[in-house]
């Protein structure tokens, strides 16, 4: 099973870590992936360029795409960053959530990622 | 089927006896089985230019044998280098073709299955170990299949292999005892990679349906090593009969269509007539087992020639006995249909309430499509629509959703 890990902040919250501290939970976070890498249960992590960055793109009615900036939605808390693992349950995904070196200071999201297979019915 | 095709096939069912008659030989299964793979990719190479050597198998160990006395070698060599110890060179004489006969391929077949398939591995390294040291695929192509990275892949199969390694497990054949504690393993393993490539029901994912082939191929092995051995023939059948009706699973869009609504002249008949045979011989003969009872459950379907005329009387009396052999909330879940289609729906939703209390099932989205399913055929359009609204929001299974989804629509429109 395939679960997205979906690490939440803002830029109040990175901002008011003094220097070493986000080095140290950059490099557990980097620890963290090459555990995952052995264990051949990474699939891929990435960061996300802060909200500021975020444009929007919306199709008109005459089908001509409208760019402005700005996220979707103005939330206190917004993804910084996301995980995809390949894990045996759930179980392991929350276990896994639960060591991300973020979740000290925000909320990990555990969401299964969907997939094309389907029982048979 | 073209050249490419045959070479390929020729290749995958010569992997385990190679594999087999190295690791028989020279003991170390992870150096062996990297070697087999590079033979293997050497012969998939040289042989369509420079022609099938006369003896393949041969071939394939001699190459085999050389790359892996290369591999030892040269870790002895650093090994010396390191300790400053003078080590005993391999001897040629290792390098003689094999002289084992048919019996002896077989045991090494069999022995890797059950060494791929060892109980301190998790399921998903069983599965992937299978795929590559008995299946002979590839690790980019396993990878493919389960959509992870090649990386990701070939970590968790050298992880595998060495946690074989550090069990101190050999290639044997295991004492009858443990061979029946262990078969069950295999088994399953066969039955999961069956279940990869089955419930592909879309996308350009051709190679996770080719795992549907790759289980039946193994298994089939597997029972002409074991012929008396009713789950396996139980197994196997299961895999024809639920296979045979793979043309007519989905419709021209990639939806799903459900069993009651299949068009049967489009069922495979040739997998349909050697299913139901292997099934009823093997039932008249054999102690019962789940496979069987599976197998025996898809035959009553397959042999309906619409979904009206199902023997749904023979279905329940099957899925009880299923229950009672090898107890499990799926199996009940597939009982309460039965139920439902011989006692009538509200019998059924009076089992399923008994069922909720199941954690294992308390929102399920099994347990929810079930019940709206039961709602449906009882009538309650309302409670029906919610039931399977509530079930597409519970799965994981896009296709499945769709198919809830599409259920909870056309409940809606028939109602006006």
């Amino acid at each position: 099973m395939k679960y997205m890990l979906l690490i939440y902040g803002n830029a109040e919250l990175w901002e008011s870590f003094a220097p070493e501290e986000l080095t140290k939970v950059v490099q557990e976070t980097d620890a963290l992936h090459v555990e995952l890498r052995a264990s051949g249960e990474f699939v891929g992590a990435y960061g996300l360029a802060d909200q500021d960055m975020a444009k929007l793109v919306r199709r008109a009615d005459d089908g001509l795409p409208a760019v402005t900036d700005g996220p979707y939605i103005e939330a206190k808390e917004y993804i910084g960053s996301f995980d995809i693992i390949d894990v045996e349950s759930e179980a392991r995904a929350l276990e896994i959530a639960a060591r991300v070196p973020f979740a000290r200071f925000g909320p990990v999201e555990v969401r299964p990622i969907m997939h094309e297979a389907a029982p048979d019915v | 089927m073209s050249v490419d095709t045959r070479l390929e096939d020729l290749l995958r069912g010569l992997a385990p006896q190679v594999t087999g008659a190295l690791v028989r030989r020279y003991g170390h299964f992870d150096a062996s089985e990297d070697a087999v793979q590079e033979a293997l990719l050497a012969a998939a190479l040289q042989w369509p230019e420079q022609g099938r050597p006369e003896n393949p198998r041969a071939w394939l160990i001699t190459v085999a044998s050389r790359r892996l006395t290369d591999a030892l070698r040269s870790d002895e060599a650093r090994r010396r280098r390191e300790e400053g110890t003078a080590i005993r060179e391999a001897s040629d004489a290792l390098l003689a073709p094999p002289a084992d006969d048919q019996a002896g391929r077989d045991d090494d077949t069999l022995a890797l299955l059950l060494l791929c398939c060892h109980p301190d591995l998790s399921p998903a390294s069983q599965l992937a170990l299978t795929l590559r040291a008995v299946g002979g695929l590839t690790t980019p192509e396993i990878a493919r299949a389960f959509l992870v990275p090649e990386t990701t892949m070939g970590q968790r199969i050298s992880r595998a292999k060495q946690s074989i390694r550090t069990a101190g497990s050999e290639l044997r054949m295991p004492p009858p005892a443990e061979l029946a504690d262990r078969l069950p393993v295999v088994l399953h393993v066969l039955y999961l990679i069956f279940n990869e490539g089955y419930t592909t029901t879309s996308g350009p994912d051709l190679i996770r349906r080719e795992l549907t082939g790759e289980a039946i191929r193994l298994t089939r092995e597997v029972h002409r090593l074991l012929p008396d051995d009713g789950e396996v023939a139980g197994l196997l059948a299961l895999m024809l009969l639920t296979d045979a009706r793979g043309p007519a699973r989905t419709g021209a869009d990639g939806a799903l269509i459900p069993l009651a609504e299949q068009d049967r002249t489009r069922w495979r008949a040739d997998l349909v007539a050697e299913g139901v045979e292997l099934i009823t011989a093997t039932l008249a003969v054999a102690p019962l087992g789940p496979y069987q009872l599976q197998a025996a459950i898809a035959a009553v379907h397959d042999e309906a020639p619409t979904a009206e005329a199902t023997d749904w009387p023979q279905v329940l009396a099957l899925y009880e006995l299923l229950e009672r052999v090898a107890p499990n909330p799926m199996v009940s879940l597939n009982r309460a249909v039965a139920v439902a289609e011989v006692h009538g729906p509200a019998a059924g939703l009076v089992l399923l309430a008994s069922l909720a209390e199941d954690p294992r099932l308390t929102e399920h989205h099994r347990l929810e499509s079930v019940r709206a399913h039961l709602l449906e055929m009882s009538g309650d359009r309302e409670a029906a629509v919610a039931g399977y609204r509530a079930a597409a929001r519970h799965t994981t299974s896009r296709t499945e959703q769709r198919y809830l989804d599409a259920r909870a629509a056309r409940l809606l429109r028939s109602g006006g």
